[in-house]
């Protein structure tokens, strides 16, 4: 068998999907000889269902990304088509930015920068076998039986693992968009011992835009100031024309063409037995599961502008083809409506990832890390900001060093892989901003200075850029000081803005803080009280300067909050440490620390099944270990 | 040395003699300076050199409550090596009850089962040979406080809890359904609809929190089995114990319908009265599990009446009885002393020893009741019978966790009335749906995104 093509490199990528992009270029960047595997050369960084980036929470995990010198921020700046700022009404946690893009410009955009990053090839195979011996890991195969040797593999398969393609009574082996799917790989991974689930998700139909009556819906329109997703977009630049979407909605009819062909979808005839997502549910369950609702939102949103293809955001289904030609014409708007692709539903390989470290390492086999659906996510971001950890820690890996990993009080990206890693998940896991408990800390407006430093130690992050952040956060610092310290009298000018604004006069003197303070009032508005104010700060200060003022009460009990979680998150556990010996642990907590052995004390007292006591007992006898030493 | 400050009873909480109460941590000295007055005035607390015992008197606010003994004992010169105050009051559970939930309320947190163990190894005060012990006392206080925590809950009570809880939950997975997916879920006016909810809710848990005060919540007293064969007369003795010319204060339903609880004041004492199916081997179904829940009701009796029908022979399942009585506090009544007897106390005793107290009655003629309760009240008085130690500590647990949930909530509608924004609530409803939750011994797990996922419709 010495007739094979054999190639030798440091880090191999297999997918080109989102997660896939962000650890090959991280591998590639930190100076690795990189290889990504991808079954279709044209499908790199596809976006196979909704035509937009970010999102609630989503948009969090695009900011971090870019903090941590990711590419997803930057790319969609380039290609976007509308942006907007959601949630602007609410409180600072939770606005989030998400711009619709140009699917096809995402893609293309994405290619241009992979190709042209130096210690980066692309080859487009199927990987079949991964290499493995001494459970560590040396390589992987090809259909062609060609062999690639690397001393890191991340695997970022997507939904691409024995994929099948189902609306109606059709079933397709393929994966998403008709493209080939991967047949292989699972077998090479179970052979290994690594355990697979099988998750199932959906899209909903592509439509032409020309058999559209636009008038009966309600338009949609972008922000009129947009704001960048990466911290290094010049905002001026992102200023340019933007598409509408259109809302219209189902009706009772949609309702009851639904349910009279329930019998026909093959998620109520049993023929689909993967797990689907239930935040993202079909309009089918909707409608099942919500039967008191009389209308459900449906949003059309272009895929692109140099197509006519549009997204029906809120009506993803397998029901049968005739079905959904009814169904999606009962809706207003839809009479005469075209469909280009059809609805379906999709099946897939993936891995219940609690058999990986918080560094997106297996277990048990060293040098071979994932990242993305295949780690049981749904969503663009989710998946980028896997593949970017997962390829930081690849490289680090290879050259020796101490692997990364993001703590539930840093980062969305480190309550993401936390959940995965260490609860029961049994559905495509999205990212929430109700599951970041510190999520006044975990701003999308902080995201750089949260996160650039690591990205700067990392190596991701430019000089130039590090030294901007600190200026900034110097800036912010002296800003706020200076701001609680500046005396406001009681003067008609003061009590003119006051009244202007809402507020109730002074009867004393006070602080600008204290006024900050007041909900109806902010940084921006007190200019004219305030002569004194610098005029020359970085892009996001006064911003900082006003969510730290005005929410410090909050800000600082979750802080005290992540001081007590801190304590436990450093309370390691070794990793050879025996649970069988730990006396008083009740049963049930032992098996399942035994099966998934969390790194921290932290991390076991998430694990359902553990109770307090339970991590009474560890912290007792991992002290009687030490001073035994 | 910054650990939290933690209180709870160092001695068994009984009528008799003194109570130790136990403070210890960072706090333990300023808390004691709030509370405690000098009999000199003048004194300070921070004055004070490590080791010394001071006299005066314990205040809530303006009220006195005791008058006690304090041992100052400065870090690391303690058990805990933390700062620790003992503070000696007058024994009492009413009055120890007072002091706990005074120094609760100045900062301190009931200590959880073997917690100040656990320091005492952490901070190195115990010898390593000991952290097994120390493992096991965390750990079978941690279970036994659990079941205690639900057993002295009514059941009532503890459905009205999961009902606030169910309420929280449901209030923020609607908000958080609308912040994740704002396009689909508006919160207009949403704000004044939860204030109305929230100001509700408080008045109900308020009204929880009083029945706290004068005790209609908690199952209390001296857990009082009556035991024996069937027809041994159990029965009559719970009739003749609680007869008309006694108060019958209230009456609980049992959760096992073939256990009869009843509540009984004796001169001050207070037992909860516990009637139980006859032991003895038998096929039928149903009267096995009666016999089983008996047995069960017995190994957590702080008290144990064991009724012998004097005109039967003894037979094996009196032995087995006598088997449970090893190693309990129990009293022996021997009933129908009216009739022919044919069991005698010689016989008794020759089964069970000498360690438990022995007294002959007539339920039916209402003749030796007297003496039987006289013997209950001394044990309790000569500090023979005490309550479970956790008992009070769980109990005022219990009310903390419920006062804590209330301010939260009170938060949230400080936060709504000061316009906040509303994923501002989320933090602090989230707070008082975790304080609940101690109660029934339940923690949050992913119930708020299962919440979320069951009960609205978000998504593409």
């Amino acid at each position: 068998m010495d007739s094979v093509y054999k190639e030798e490199c440091q880090v191999i990528v297999v997918g080109a999907g989102h997660a896939g992009c962000e650890a090959a270029l991280a591998s590639a960047r930190l100076g690795l000889k990189t290889i990504m595997f991808t079954v279709s050369i044209d499908s790199i960084a596809l976006m196979p269902c909704n035509p937009n980036i970010g999102g609630t929470s989503k948009g969090h995990l695009v900011r971090e990304i870019d903090a941590l010198g990711g590419e997803m921020g930057r790319n969609i700046d380039k290609t976007f088509i509308q942006s907007k700022m959601l949630n602007l009404s609410k409180g600072p946690a939770v606005h989030s930015l998400r711009a619709q893009a140009d699917k096809a410009e995402y893609s293309r955009s994405m290619r241009r920068t992979l190709e042209n990053t130096d210690h980066l090839s692309i080859v487009q195979a199927e990987v079949t076998e991964i290499l493995v011996e001494n459970d560590q890991i040396f390589g992987v195969k090809t259909y062609s039986g060609a062999i690639y040797y690397g001393r890191a593999v991340v695997l970022c398969t997507g939904t691409y693992l024995r994929a099948r393609c189902i609306y109606g009574e059709v079933s397709n082996a393929t994966g998403p968009n008709g493209l080939q799917a991967a047949n292989y790989l699972t077998d090479s991974l179970k052979a290994l011992g690594i355990e697979m689930y099988r998750f199932k998700t959906g899209t909903p139909a592509r439509i032409d835009k020309r058999s559209i009556d636009f008038t009966r819906m309600e338009e949609q329109v972008g922000d009129e100031r947009i704001v960048p997703f990466s911290f290094t977009t010049d905002p001026e630049e992102v200023q340019r024309d933007q598409v509408s979407c259109w809302l219209t909605y189902t009706n009772e009819k949609t309702h009851e063409i639904i349910r009279n062909n329930l019998d026909r979808s093959p998620l109520y005839s049993g023929m689909i037995e993967g797990t689907g997502p239930r935040y993202c549910p079909s309009i089918e369950d909707k409608v099942v599961k919500f039967a008191d609702k009389n209308r459900h939102q449906v949003f059309i949103e272009p895929e692109g502008l140099y197509t006519n293809e549009m997204y029906v955001g809120g009506m993803s289904s397998s029901l049968p083809e005739d079905v959904q030609h009814e169904m999606y014409s009962s809706v207003a708007g839809l009479e005469h409506v075209r469909i280009v692709r059809n609805a379906y539903a999709i099946e897939y390989d993936c891995i219940d990832p609690r058999q990986l470290f918080p560094t997106l390492e297996f277990r048990k086999i060293s040098g071979l890390f994932s990242g993305g659906q295949f780690n049981g996510s749904s969503g663009y971001e989710e998946a980028a900001a896997q593949g970017l950890l997962a390829g930081i820690n690849a490289a680090r890996k290879v050259l020796g060093r101490k692997l990364i990993t993001l703590d539930r009080s840093q980062a969305y990206l480190g309550v993401l892989i936390d959940d995965l890693v260490t609860k029961e998940n049994r559905e495509p896991y999205r990212m929430m901003t109700s599951r970041a408990e510190y999520r006044l800390l975990l701003r999308q407006d902080n995201a750089d200075l949260r996160l650039t430093k690591i990205g700067y130690e990392i190596g991701l992050i430019s000089e130039e850029r590090y030294q901007t952040l600190l200026k900034k956060e110097r800036q912010i610092e002296e800003e706020i000081r200076r701001v609680e310290h500046v005396n406001i009298g009681t003067s008609e000018k003061v009590q003119t803005l006051l009244k202007e604004a809402g507020s109730t006069p002074l009867t004393s003197g006070s602080t600008l803080g204290e006024l900050i303070r007041r909900p109806e009032l902010n940084y921006d508005l007190l200019a004219p009280l305030d002569p004194d104010r610098p005029s020359d700060f970085f892009r996001g200060v006064t911003e900082q300067v006003n969510i730290n003022i005005k929410y410090d009460g909050y800000i600082k009990r979750q802080k005290k909050q992540v001081e007590q979680f801190k304590k436990l998150e450093k309370k390691q556990i070794p990793e050879s440490f025996s649970y069988e010996e730990v006396p008083s642990l009740r049963i049930e907590a032992r098996q399942k620390l035994e099966k998934y052995r969390p790194v921290s004390i932290g991390q076991a007292s998430r694990i359902s099944g553990v109770s307090p006591a339970d991590i009474s007992v560890l912290v007792v006898y991992m002290e009687q270990l030490k001073r035994s030493k | 040395m910054n650990q939290d400050t933690i209180v709870a009873a160092a001695s068994a909480m009984s009528s008799a003699g003194i109570g130790i109460i136990r403070i210890s941590g960072e706090n333990a000295f300023s808390i004691l300076e709030r509370i405690f007055q000098f009999k000199n005035e003048r004194k300070k607390v921070f004055d004070q050199p490590s080791y010394t015992i001071h006299y005066g008197n314990i205040y809530d606010g303006e009220e006195l409550l005791d008058e006690v003994i304090v041992l100052l004992m400065k870090g690391p010169h303690s058990y805990t090596m933390e700062d620790t105050v003992e503070i000696d009051c007058h024994g009492g559970i009413l009055l120890m009850r007072r002091i706990l939930e005074t120094v609760i309320r100045e900062g301190a947190r009931p200590a959880e089962p073997g917690e100040f163990t656990k320091r005492a190894f952490l901070n190195g005060r115990i010898d390593l040979s000991q952290a097994e012990a120390v493992m096991d006392v965390i750990q079978a206080g941690n279970r036994m406080a659990l079941e205690s925590s639900l057993s002295q809950l009514k059941g009532s009570v503890a459905n009205r809890i999961r009902g606030f809880r169910e309420k929280i939950l449901y209030e923020t997975a609607f908000l958080e359904s609308a912040l994740d997916d704002p396009e689909h879920i508006s919160l207009e006016g949403y704000g004044d609809r939860l204030s109305e909810i929230l100001r509700k809710l408080n008045l109900r848990m308020e009204a929880l929190i009083d029945s706290f005060e004068n005790g209609r919540i908690i199952k209390e007293g001296i857990k009082t089995v009556i035991l024996g064969k069937p027809n041994a007369g159990k029965s009559s003795l719970l009739n003749v114990l609680l007869g008309e010319e006694r108060a019958i204060v209230t009456e609980i339903a049992g959760t096992t319908r073939d256990i009869l609880e009843e509540e009984l004041y004796l001169n001050g004492i207070s037992l909860r009265l516990l009637d139980t199916a006859g032991i003895r081997k038998t096929e039928d179904l149903v009267e096995q599990i009666g016999v089983g829940r008996a047995k069960e009701q017995a190994e957590q009796a702080d008290l144990i009446l064991y009724v012998v029908d004097t005109s039967c022979e003894l037979d094996e399942s009196d032995v087995e009885i006598c088997k449970i009585l090893e190693k309990k506090k129990a009293i022996i009544v021997l009933n129908k002393s009216d009739l022919q007897i044919v069991v005698t106390e010689d016989q008794i005793r020759e089964k069970i020893g000498s360690q438990h107290p022995v007294i002959s009655i007539s339920a039916k003629q209402k003749e030796g009741i007297q003496y039987l309760e006289d013997t209950i009240r001394d044990l309790f008085f000569k500090g023979k019978l005490s309550f479970n130690d956790e008992f009070v500590l769980t109990n005022i647990r219990h009310k903390t966790a419920l006062e804590d949930a209330k301010k939260s909530l009170e938060m949230v509608l400080d936060s709504i009335l000061n316009g906040m924004p509303e994923d501002f609530y989320t933090i602090d409803l989230m707070d008082a749906y975790h304080s609940l939750g101690t109660i029934l011994g339940e923690d949050m797990g992913e119930d708020l995104i299962q919440e979320i996922f069951s009960k609205f419709c978000t998504g593409k």
